[in-house]
């Protein structure tokens, strides 16, 4: 018998639609042409790339002409980091985020601070959210850039991202946001939410991997990040991925004509599954805010156990998740996300993330929650801080 | 990531359990850095393990490790058990991942931990047996929801 796969990390990559691979087919065999070219098999190419500019455009309610593909989300947070710093470096050298950004943000300030930039690194509260009002205090007269996430990879939560972009602009800077997670899951329109930069990723919305976009609104003039040929306007060079482009277009005009329809049954499935959690299972701990978060985002912190051995167990069973401790971050700490929130270290080690995608059922999720159980009480069972907690909950 | 030997011992570990009124006990680890290790010994008079068991909170590697350090020293004496290094029990789990070695370090300081109980319990002195370091519970707070 065929193992059965139960697929619940969809916030680090998802399978692609199949409309999106055969949308991509054709610039692999027949219009392989290079877009620049004059000949019909470029042309086919060259209209493929407007065509996916303008659905990209249309998920978030940009003009064309304001998308810049890249090859992912990261190369997009690099690009509107460091070039803004570039671009301002006369004007001021500081630089607002906060602690809970992906490494992708994080790393690239760590690295803008060796170069001279001062980054402040905001605080967020125990559910995970940013607060407008931090924000502005944090602003100062050099201050260059704010760059607030959308959404937390890890525990789902959703910044209040139009507020922060209009204290932003009161003060006349530059707002860009990590909507990595975000993008394709709820609504996003960069007018309304004062977006000037944006950057998001084709394959965490069932698109392929190794193209992303940066949004960069009319009027922000930050440099090209990759010199070269006169691709995307002159600000990213190299021959365009066109079958990822397509696809990533395809993605985005699926994503738009069913958000409304995914969210509700998202949601409700989220919401079936916490409950499932924190009913069935003592010592549990739901992480991320309970109404600002990612439709498809479970996170639960389960006490006087470690996510990798919890991981394993239930790969043994079929089930992909993933978790915030440091034997799977590769270090000796657990996610800084979960350490942001103030979690203790040892609840942080037990933290499982399992995020849902538009095919996840109910009968998943049951058969997910059923083996969980039984794979937690095994793993107590193991656990001395159990038997410890056992053994003082009876004196 | 990990052998099939660790893949065995952590699927199926050898030995889960308290043994009640232990010759020796021994925790070691740190919760704050993700593994805590507990050896039960039960040593007879001539100084032979006739039983051991463990309770580890931690990854796949501390479980499979301390599965396997208990397999090492049962029926040993307090001589050959003090022989059963990390590298040991590494290679008896045919290598660990670079980032995992910590977990072996663990499983030799928790048999260690326990017989330095054992003695202490016992009035005698382990030749060759130094004070292990146990740094569990240090600074933890109860958290409750």
């Amino acid at each position: 018998m065929e193992k059965r796969i139960v697929y619940l990390d969809n916030a680090a990559t998802t399978k692609v639609r199949p409309e999106v691979v055969e949308t991509m087919i054709p610039f692999f065999t027949e219009n392989y042409g290079n877009a620049s070219a004059i000949y019909s098999v470029g042309a086919k190419a060259k209209e493929a790339l407007t065509d996916a500019r303008a659905k990209v455009a249309d998920l978030i309610g940009a003009n064309t002409d304001e998308i810049y593909f890249t090859a992912g989300g990261s190369e997009a947070d690099n690009w509107a980091l460091k070039a803004t710093a570039e671009l301002l470096k006369d004007k001021g050298k500081h630089i607002i985020t906060s602690k809970i950004e992906h490494h992708a943000i994080l790393h690239t300030c760590e690295y803008l601070e060796k170069n001279g930039f001062e980054v402040t690194y905001l605080d967020v509260d125990e559910d995970g959210i940013v607060s407008p009002e931090a924000v502005e205090k944090a602003i100062r007269p050099d201050t260059i850039l704010v760059s607030i996430m959308f959404a937390n990879n890890e525990i789902g939560t959703i910044e209040p991202i139009k507020e922060i972009g209009e204290v932003v602009h009161k003060h006349g800077i530059y707002f860009h946001t990590d909507a990595v997670q975000a993008f394709g899951q709820v609504h996003i329109n960069v007018d309304e939410m004062n977006i000037d930069m944006l950057s998001a990723s084709g394959h965490k919305l069932y698109g392929p991997k190794g193209v992303g976009m940066l949004y960069i609104r009319k009027g922000v003039k930050i440099k090209s990040f990759v010199h070269g040929g006169a691709q995307e306007r002159k600000r990213r060079a190299g021959t365009e991925n066109i079958p990822g482009i397509a696809g990533f277009g395809k993605a985005c005009e699926i994503a738009k004509a069913t958000l409304d329809e995914r969210i509700k049954k998202e949601s409700e499935l989220r919401d079936y599954l916490i409950g499932r959690l924190e009913n069935e299972i003592p010592y549990t701990k739901i992480n991320g805010s309970r109404t600002h978060r990612l439709p498809n985002n479970v996170n639960a912190c389960f006490r006087f156990i470690e996510g990798e051995s919890m991981l394993i167990m239930l790969d043994g069973k079929g089930i992909c998740g993933s978790s915030g401790s440091a034997c799977t971050s590769g270090s000796l700490d657990p996610s800084h996300v979960l350490l942001a929130i103030g979690l203790p270290h040892e609840i942080a080690h037990g933290s499982l993330r399992l995020t849902l995608s538009y095919e996840t059922t109910k009968e998943e999720i049951d058969y997910t929650v059923d083996e969980l159980k039984k794979i937690i009480e095994t793993l107590r069972a193991m656990s001395p801080l159990y038997e410890d907690f056992v053994k003082k909950q009876n004196k | 990531m990990y052998s099939e030997k660790v893949m065995d011992h952590f699927q199926h570990p050898r030995n889960v359990g308290e043994i009640e009124n232990a010759s020796g006990v021994g925790t070691v680890g740190n919760a704050k850095c993700g593994d805590i290790m507990r050896m039960y010994l039960d040593i007879d008079d001539n100084g032979i393990i006739r039983d051991c068991k463990f309770k580890t909170f931690g990854c796949g590697a501390a479980v499979a490790t301390s599965s396997m350090a208990t397999e090492l020293v049962m029926g040993k004496t307090i001589e050959e058990a003090l022989k059963v290094t990390n590298q040991a029990v590494m290679e008896a789990l045919d290598g660990l991942p670079p980032v995992k070695v910590h977990c072996s370090l663990l499983a030799e300081e928790a048999i260690h931990a326990a017989l330095w109980d054992y003695a202490e319990k016992h009035g005698i002195t382990i030749e060759g047996l130094k004070k292990p370091k146990s740094d569990i519970s240090e600074g933890e707070e109860e958290e409750d929801y």
